[in-house]
């Protein structure tokens, strides 16, 4: 049983004496108050409670439309985008990849991958742009994430008013293309040791890749951003 | 009979002069000592590659000073080293050099987002020092000033609360042993071997002694009301970065740890705190924790549905995959590490599993056709690495080292061949098969794929 022995010593300035019986576990116990912290003011809550659940609560009031969005985009997000969000370099790209991800090279983008717009609005609020992180106003980020809903042929109005009213109806393309984890797989049916049936012929060599650091060339990329 | 070496400075060597000041003996250490500081920076090239010099130039030992070596009496047998003033922060030895993070330009767009490499080739023992553990960022190192640090907590509780760093420091503490592992360790590998060194291809993996506050300590201070089933974690770094995580993992081993390895957090590690959620991949150790909001959903935030999902081969993806399945490799020899000598070698390595305690390694020589049992000579402890070796005699041919672990649960470290039937090659993440190690017939060792 968790013992927590609390005993005002009188003569100590009135300080309160927590000790551990001696018969209490090592372990720190739950369900214990602690006079430590202060109550959070609405609107300090209200300055960092910035994130957006799927169905679209949490978003602010606002508004944008595709046809914004594009000027917006054409100055803070082509130049790492691309100006048809092909992704310069090694940036993501923004459009496109329907009918990849089954396929040797899947490109996931929000039109072939995402599964809720929210997380659209959300991630370009709260990280976009790159190292410019919350600097846009809650309707240039309406405004944008219409747009790339727009390149992606998700909604097909330019003058489609997005807003914190419809945000959480919008219908991803692949809004069904998540199953829940179902590890452990991939299990041997038993524990050779010996003489096991396996092949142990060299089939492919890190050398011959040569694409261990210093040999950058020609480098294959892993989209992780 | 017998004689001193040269000292490092001209005149340093006479008694009548004094000994040599500690600048000239950096000196000496950086021209002077060409020959063994120069055969170390040598050992540092070869090593980052593998593939560069060979045996030779990979790993063979320093050539000795003979004036350095009995009868003779080296230098710093002579005179004094530094005194106690000259470091207050200790650094290692400037022979040690070249044991440093590496990153992969081609990996990422920038290096603010990307990720670094754990040395696990040269580290010795269970514990990662903190300044050789590997860097995942989403927006760069974050620098707080603990003064104006705060937590918050809000949403599905009686009472949203603020915490200052002293708040924290003064709720009672833990230390736990832990690995933290990305998710994309590994993650170059899944069509085939790629990357030429364990660094490359196992690094991004360390493990350190947390200090922290159990969460579920800090929870019942705002009171999670029955229907918060849903903690999201938010950062306070540029990316805010944030994910979703059950409420049984806050109960369970969660912390909020403000120290690592003894000391207050690294800044790239999340100073002044951090997550710490046990045996589950690392992203979700949300760094520089600023927020903590309760909710009755998932948050489906971006870095657990466009990121960190494993796509399979049918085009379906599997989305919070949190726990880091177990796995292993030989960290010596490998690619950085090739084999030096015939007869008796030391096989050394890694094991890990996030489900619980390591159970038992195995070592094979021939590609996984036989096995043998390695030994865990050091404390196992659950969801922490774990070290084994093993011995081998090496004749001069050919050998396909492998290592496979497995954990208390009975979970098996598979095969690729059995990963890629199941998932595809197209998962990024959680690619924890058994790595393959080609010593060939002069010791070099190779990243290979076997089929």
């Amino acid at each position: 049983m968790s013992v927590l022995v609390k005993s005002l010593t009188l003569g100590a300035a009135a300080s309160l004496m927590i000790s551990l019986a001696a018969s209490a576990a090592n372990e720190i116990p739950s369900g214990t108050a602690y006079d430590l912290g202060r109550a959070a003011t609405v609107d300090e809550i209200a300055g960092w409670d910035v994130d957006i659940a799927p169905d679209g609560s949490g978003a602010p009031v606002g508004q944008g439309t595709p046809a914004e969005g594009e000027e917006i985009y054409m100055v803070q997000c082509a130049y790492c985008h691309g100006e048809f969000g092909e992704g310069l370099e090694r940036y993501p790209v923004l459009f496109g990849g329907e009918d990849t991800l089954d396929s040797e090279n899947p490109v996931k983008t929000p039109g072939s991958y995402w599964p809720y717009a929210s997380t659209l609005f959300d991630y370009i609020h709260r990280a976009m742009p790159f190292g410019q992180a919350q600097t846009l106003t809650d309707d240039q980020v309406y405004a944008l994430t219409a747009y790339l809903l727009y390149i992606n042929f998700v909604i097909d109005d330019e003058d489609f008013v997005l807003s914190n009213t419809n945000l959480g109806a919008i219908e991803m393309p692949n809004r069904e293309g998540f199953i829940p984890d179902n590890r452990p797989d991939a299990q041997p049916a038993e524990v050779c040791m010996a003489r096991c049936d396996v092949p142990t012929t060299v089939v492919g060599r890190a050398r011959i890749i040569d694409v261990t650091p210093d040999n950058d060339d020609d480098a294959p990329a892993l989209v992780l951003e | 009979m017998k004689t001193t070496s040269q000292a490092p400075t001209s005149g340093a060597g006479s008694r009548a002069s004094g000994p040599p000041s500690s600048r000239a003996r950096r000196q000496f250490l950086r021209t002077g000592a060409g020959v063994a500081a120069g055969a170390a920076a040598t050992v540092a090239g070869g090593a980052v590659l593998g593939h560069a010099g060979g045996a030779a130039a990979a790993g063979s030992a320093p050539a000795a000073d003979p004036a350095h070596m009995p009868p003779n009496v080296p230098w710093w047998t002579q005179y004094l080293g530094d005194g106690v003033a000259a470091a207050p922060y200790g650094s290692p030895s400037p022979y040690e050099a070249h044991v440093v993070r590496r990153h992969v330009s081609w990996l990422t767009a920038t290096t603010e987002s990307s990720v670094n490499f754990t040395p696990i080739q040269d580290l010795h023992g269970f514990v990662t020092p903190n300044g050789l553990c590997f860097e995942r960022h989403h927006g760069g190192v974050t620098e707080v000033n603990p003064a104006d640090y705060r937590l918050m907590i809000n949403g599905l509780v009686d009472t949203p609360m603020i915490f200052t760093l002293e708040d924290i420091l003064r709720f009672p503490n833990e230390s736990r042993f832990y690995f933290l592992e990305c998710a994309a360790n590994s993650g170059m590998e899944w069509r085939g071997a790629q990357l030429n060194g364990v660094q490359y291809t196992h690094g991004m993996i360390h493990c350190v002694q947390y200090t922290g506050v159990p969460l579920r300590v800090i929870l019942d201070q705002v009171g999670v009301k029955p229907n918060g089933k849903w903690l999201m974690a938010e950062g306070a770094d540029s990316a805010g970065m944030h994910r979703t995580i059950p409420l049984e993992k806050a109960l369970d081993d969660a912390m909020l740890a403000f120290a690592m390895n003894g000391e207050m957090l690294r800044p790239a590690n999340g100073y002044p705190l951090r997550l710490v959620l046990p045996g589950w991949e690392g992203n979700m150790w949300v760094k520089w924790i600023r927020r903590i909001e309760v909710g009755d959903q998932p948050w489906f935030t971006r870095e657990e549905t466009s990121k960190y999902t494993d796509l399979l081969a049918d085009g379906k993806a599997r989305y919070f995959t949190w726990e880091m399945d177990a796995k292993s490799v030989i960290t010596g020899p490998c690619p950085e590490k090739p084999v030096l000598h015939k007869g008796v070698n030391q096989i050394k390595g890694l094991a890990w599993s996030g489900r619980g305690k390591v159970k038992e390694v195995h070592v094979s020589l021939d590609g996984g056709r036989n096995w043998m049992q390695a030994r865990l000579p050091d404390p196992v402890l659950p969801k922490c690495l774990t070290c084994f070796n093993a011995e081998f005699e090496w004749n001069g041919e050919e050998v396909l080292l492998q290592s496979r672990v497995v954990d208390d649960t009975g979970y098996v470290q598979p095969t690729m061949r059995a990963l890629q039937t199941v998932r595809g090659v197209n998962s990024i993440y959680h690619n924890n098969a058994i790595q393959t190690w080609l010593v060939n017939k002069s010791g070099e060792v190779e990243n290979v794929r076997l089929g």
